[in-house]
């Protein structure tokens, strides 16, 4: 009997290991482990041994009933490791197959870098202001100290809508409504739309983007002008941009300066981005002229101030390479995806 | 204004490079454009003397020269010239020589005569013969001057001026000139500024027996001066003024004429000449223009006149338009025996509108729209006669003719030392502030600075702070920071406008900026009714051109006209917004300026709904719910089928749709197109900033979907809204999960399939309830013709 059992043991655990799937593992618990299996019918037998023998068969029974059980468990896990191995293999991807995208839209880059200039601003306690793109004469022009056949008029090509009323040339006038209704401390930017009647070309546009900037309060010195803007700069081009403040004239602001930064190709030496200047024009600034401050109620011996302008094309055209203005205002997908 | 820097060192000495000349004169105020250094393309040029001219053995058209240039060895050049003779004097170009437009002169041999060089015409010099009037300009210039054998031709012809050119800004009409410039350049490297007074010998007679002059408009004229000349020989000027001219960039033409623009760049003053014997009734009158009136000026066009235009007449008539330009009738010519200079000062808005209303601008009334200063005329009519004298172009009758009505009070400024130091930043003593001020013509008389005459822009301690600025030097103006603290932030429609643009980007549409102004054919193209009163906008007086002369009023036509530019484009898709106004005409002087939310689509991924999809998107981060769907059938734009408008609580939000197959056809798009036009204030109204938390539930949710029959047309947003009213508040949601027409569903009917949720907040709804309100649903639905199907 004994014999019988390690033979059944032998046999199952040789069946077992060869077993290719987990229905014939099971196949072949049932045919040794089951009711009617090899293992109980020699059980079955155990009433015809002695006393004896009886618990020595019965001890051996039940060892070889774990060993088989075991050996099934650690087939089937065999089986359900190597399952698993060839599914993922068949589920292999070529990784190197486009992604499924949902579709992302893009910001025009006249937003992208004007985005940048406000957080700029933002960060050092400016506000953002807005005014009317058709707008007043008065705003416009002579409440900034431009009256009517002043010379300075001529070089801004104005559009008009009749002898009041126009579209603004500059952000400036926004200055001016900002002052009407707040008192100072005022910190603003005012970036918009602006208009002059000039030909479309590759540089020029009837409508671009300008960002004004005024700065009113009590003891606001030329000083703190250089201050704001050198820190203006430097945020938007990198610390080590070199600037430079250049007498200038704006009839709303006194004394006047333009801001040029070192040409970034050349560093000063003069090249063709520059027009073999060195520099290259970023802004125009200046404290309030006085007067300016007066027409808007505010006492120029309490208060002072500084404005600045800029356009905004110029600097999204250098900061991406665009050599072409229009491309702005033809808005094709092949252009704006590239931002 | 170009400036001759030979002409300057007779005021200043200035004993700079170029370069940098012009980086410290820039610094202090006057921008340098840039500077050319004359003859800088020529090298190795020099003088020589003819000494022989032979037949060329081999050519019958050449000749070969024996050339003296100074070096002991005469050298042999061959030359095509046929205008030399021996003695002649002409400009050699050796061997290695460069000539301007960058050509290059070696010696080498022609028909087999070894040539040495090039004898040069004026033309290969870059000059023409109103440089060198007694010069031919086919052949080969020669030399009538004072000059040596050997010497370099640009120092022997002149050709060695540096020509600074200025960008002058319109508050400083006096650096119009030399004296101007000049000013600045001294008081830039604090040197002494060389003025010259004007001596004029004259002869008898008195200018006041010949000529009368009435000023009529003492306003628009507040000083005309007038000096005469007799016995004029008009002849070319002499070199040196013929090189100062041609650096500055005026042509010369003979002395008279030379002379009045000698003295314009000089001292900035414009100078006119007429001739006398033209000068009906020997009497000037300075007045208005009267209507009707012509004249035909020395452009020889001619003009019509108006009231508002200054002229300068004599019995007959207009002679010339006041501060712009002569008549032609009057100006100088070959027999012109005895001139009229007129040395005047005209009111600058007055000019600047007259040259406008002429199209006509001209160096004169460039100078005094700016505004020109009534004591510099008498100075410059002097010069002028100086100069007639120092030419020995005529005799100079004594005395003048002056009518002044200019104002002589001297302008005063107190100087505020500690305001100014405190305003610039800076911290310098009143003896620098005063040192600077004194260099650009201020006198002080104790704390009052006399402000000059030519300096009209010095108003202000303001004005005043600038001067000392810009010659302190604005670098060294320091750096500071603001003082207090401030916080910056987004106004809620700054912050709504971000939101806008955010949602519209993460669902894949791209920004686009279009033109606010359009033609007014863009209404046609989008078939916008004749009597909309959307066709009455804002319009453009001195529009650039009939596509860009209105203010829209719609922002769609720009977005359609986008898109077809995308479509021509071959782009396969696009998927477009724009934040923007509208500009719509009010009572008030200024339109209103709305802000639309303006989206466009065309592609095969694309249809209706997807533009529907974006726009509740939207709606949804805005947090705008429970709102109107309606469908809209005559809006022309849009397919009559496929539009629909969006509003809730009775307010409009916008419009929805696909784009009119003929407005396509407009734009010759061959392709279905979508658009939608929001109205960015409604949106931001009936946005909802506040969101309160809700508990999550704690209790299961009941599921039940039907299936309806229905007619085609019933919307869907109705049984929808019947849905909900009728199951009451234990209905948590309810979707729409299929609409299908086809087999099985009768012609004109839908079978609409509705997924139904319920759920209460504080139990388990028994099957009763779901049931009881499910039996509502139903019979709601029923009542509107949707029935259960089995």
């Amino acid at each position: 009997m004994k014999e019988a059992l390690n033979a059944i043991r032998q046999q199952a655990e040789q069946l077992i290991h060869a077993a290719q799937d987990m229905k014939e593992v099971d196949a072949l618990r049932v045919r040794f482990l089951g009711k009617k299996g090899e293992l109980t019918a020699i059980l079955k037998q155990m009433g015809k041994l002695s006393a004896e023998e009886r618990p020595v068969i019965g001890q051996l029974a039940n060892e070889i009933r774990t060993n088989i059980e075991n050996a099934i468990a650690a087939r089937n896990e065999e089986l359900k490791a190597a399952q698993l191995t060839a599914q993922l293999e068949s589920e292999r991807l070529d990784v190197t197959m486009p992604g499924k995208r949902h579709p992302l839209g893009k910001k025009h880059p006249l937003t992208l870098v004007l985005d940048e200039i406000k957080e700029i601003f933002l960060g050092m306690g400016f506000d953002i202001a807005q005014g009317p793109e058709v707008e007043l004469d008065y705003y416009n022009f002579e409440a900034l100290n431009i009256p009517k056949n002043h010379p300075a008029r001529d070089t801004q090509d104005t559009f008009y809508i009749n002898d009041n009323v126009l579209l603004r040339t500059q952000t400036s006038p926004v200055q001016i409504r900002v002052m009407e209704k707040q008192r100072p401390p005022i910190r603003v930017i005012a970036p918009g739309r602006v208009y002059r009647s000039d030909a479309v070309d590759a540089t020029h546009s009837p409508l671009f983007h300008q960002i004004e900037g005024l700065v009113v309060d009590k003891g606001v010195t030329m000083a703190d002008l250089k201050g704001t803007l050198e820190i203006f700069v430097k945020r938007l081009y990198g610390e080590d941009t070199v600037v430079r403040f250049r007498p200038h004239h704006f009839p709303f602001t006194e004394p006047s300066a333009e801001l040029d930064i070192q040409c970034f190709a050349c560093h000063g030496e003069g090249c063709r981005l520059c027009k073999g200047e060195g520099w290259i024009e970023l802004l125009g600034c200046g404290m309030v002229h006085p007067k300016v401050l007066e027409i808007c109620n505010v006492d120029p011996e309490e208060y002072s101030g500084f404005a600045f302008g800029m356009g905004l094309e110029r600097i999204v055209m250098r900061r991406f390479g665009i050599d072409d203005l229009r491309l702005f205002f033809e808005n094709d997908l092949r252009f704006l995806d590239q931002f | 204004m170009n400036l001759s820097m030979r002409w300057l060192s007779d005021f200043v000495d200035i004993d700079a490079k170029p370069h940098d000349f012009c980086e410290a004169i820039t610094m202090s105020g006057s921008k340098v454009e840039g500077y050319t250094v004359e003859g800088s393309e020529i090298s190795n040029v020099i003088v020589g003397k003819i000494l022989s001219i032979e037949k060329h053995p081999d050519a019958d058209k050449l000749v070969v020269c024996q050339v003296d240039v100074g070096s002991g060895e005469p050298i042999q050049i061959v030359t095509g010239a046929t205008n030399l003779k021996v003695g002649d004097v002409v400009p050699v170009a050796m061997d290695n020589s460069t000539l301007p437009g960058g050509k290059k002169i070696h010696k080498g041999k022609l028909r087999g005569v070894v040539s040495n060089g090039m004898l040069c015409s004026l033309g290969e010099l870059g000059l023409t013969v109103h440089d060198f009037p007694n010069a031919i300009e086919d052949g080969i210039m020669v030399i009538d001057e004072d000059v040596k054998l050997g010497q370099d031709i640009r120092e022997a012809l002149g050709l060695n001026d540096t020509c600074v050119e200025f960008e002058i800004t319109s508050n400083r009409p006096d650096c119009f000139s030399i004296i101007g410039l000049a000013r600045e350049a001294a008081a830039t490297y604090n040197l002494p500024l060389k003025l010259h007074t004007p001596v004029v010998k004259g002869t008898d007679g008195d200018v006041n027996d010949l000529l009368q002059v009435e000023v009529k408009n003492p306003e628009l004229c507040m000083r005309y001066i007038a000096r005469m000349v007799k016995n004029v020989k008009i002849e070319p000027s002499p070199r040196w003024m013929r090189e100062r001219l041609r650096a500055c960039g005026v042509r010369p033409i003979n002395n008279i004429v030379d002379i009045t623009n000698y003295v314009m760049l000089e001292y900035g003053q414009p100078m006119h000449a007429f001739d006398y014997k033209y000068v009906n009734g020997h009497k000037i009158t300075v007045r208005t223009a009267k209507n009707g009136e012509k004249i035909t000026t020395l452009d020889d066009v001619e003009r019509n006149l108006d009231e508002s235009m200054l002229v300068i007449a004599d019995e007959k008539g207009p002679v010339a338009v006041a501060g712009v330009m002569g008549g032609e009738f009057s100006s100088i010519m070959d027999d012109t025996d005895t001139i009229v200079f007129e040395s005047a000062c005209f009111n600058g808005p007055s000019v600047r509108l007259t040259s406008k209303k002429l199209g006509l601008r001209t160096e004169s009334s460039g100078r005094y729209e700016k505004g020109l200063d009534p004591n510099n005329t008498k100075p410059a009519v002097d010069r002028a006669c100086e100069l007639i004298e120092m030419l020995g172009a005529g005799e100079v009758i004594g005395g003048y003719v002056d009518v002044d009505n200019s104002d002589k009070a001297q302008r005063r400024i107190k100087l505020d030392v500690d305001w100014t130091n405190r305003f610039l930043g800076i911290d310098i003593p009143r003896e620098q502030m005063v040192d600077y001020l004194e260099r650009v013509g201020c006198v002080m008389e104790d704390d009052d600075i006399i402000v000059p005459s030519f300096r009209p822009d010095l108003e202000h301690k303001a004005d005043i702070s600038e001067e000392i600025a810009r010659f302190y030097g604005y670098d060294k103006i320091p750096v500071t920071a603001i003082r207090g603290t401030a916080q910056g932030h987004l106004t809620e429609q700054q912050k709504f406008e971000r939101t806008v643009s955010n949602t519209l980007l993460s669902q894949g549409l791209y920004e686009i900026m279009t033109y606010s102004f359009i033609s007014p054919k863009y209404y046609d193209k989008i078939r916008l009714p004749e009597d909309s009163p959307l066709r009455k906008c804002v319009t453009i007086q001195n529009p650039l051109g009939e596509d860009t002369s209105v203010m829209r009023t719609t922002t769609l036509p720009s977005m359609l006209e986008i898109l077809a530019k995308n479509y021509n484009n071959r782009n396969e898709s696009a998927a477009l917004f724009e934040l923007s106004p509208e500009y719509i005409p009010t009572e008030n002087p200024l339109p209103d300026e709305n802000v639309q939310v303006t989206l466009g689509m065309y592609g095969e991924q694309y249809d209706f709904y997807s533009l529907k999809g974006v726009v509740e998107a939207l709606l949804d981060v805005l947090g705008i719910a429970d709102y109107d769907v309606s469908a809209v059938s005559d809006n022309p734009t849009f397919h009559p089928g496929r539009c629909a408008c969006i509003s809730k609580d009775g307010r409009d939000i916008g419009t929805i749709g696909e784009i009119h197959p003929l407005v396509l056809q407009n734009y010759g798009i061959n392709t279905k197109v979508y658009a939608a036009k929001l109205d960015a204030s409604a949106l931001f109204d009936l946005r909802c900033v506040s969101k309160e938390y809700k508990p999550l539930p704690k209790y299961p949710a009941t599921a039940r979907d039907i299936a309806v029959l229905c007619d085609d047309a019933l919307p869907v947003l109705d049984m929808k809204k019947a849905i909900q009213k009728a199951a009451g508040p234990i209905l948590e949601r309810v979707s729409l999960f299929d609409v299908y027409k086809g087999q099985q569903v009768p012609d004109g009917k839908k079978s609409v399939a509705w997924s139904l949720s319920f759920r209460a907040p504080d139990r388990t709804l028994t099957d009763e309830e779901t049931d009881g309100a499910m039996k509502k649903v139903l019979k709601a639905l029923d009542e509107m013709g949707a029935v259960l199907r089995s």
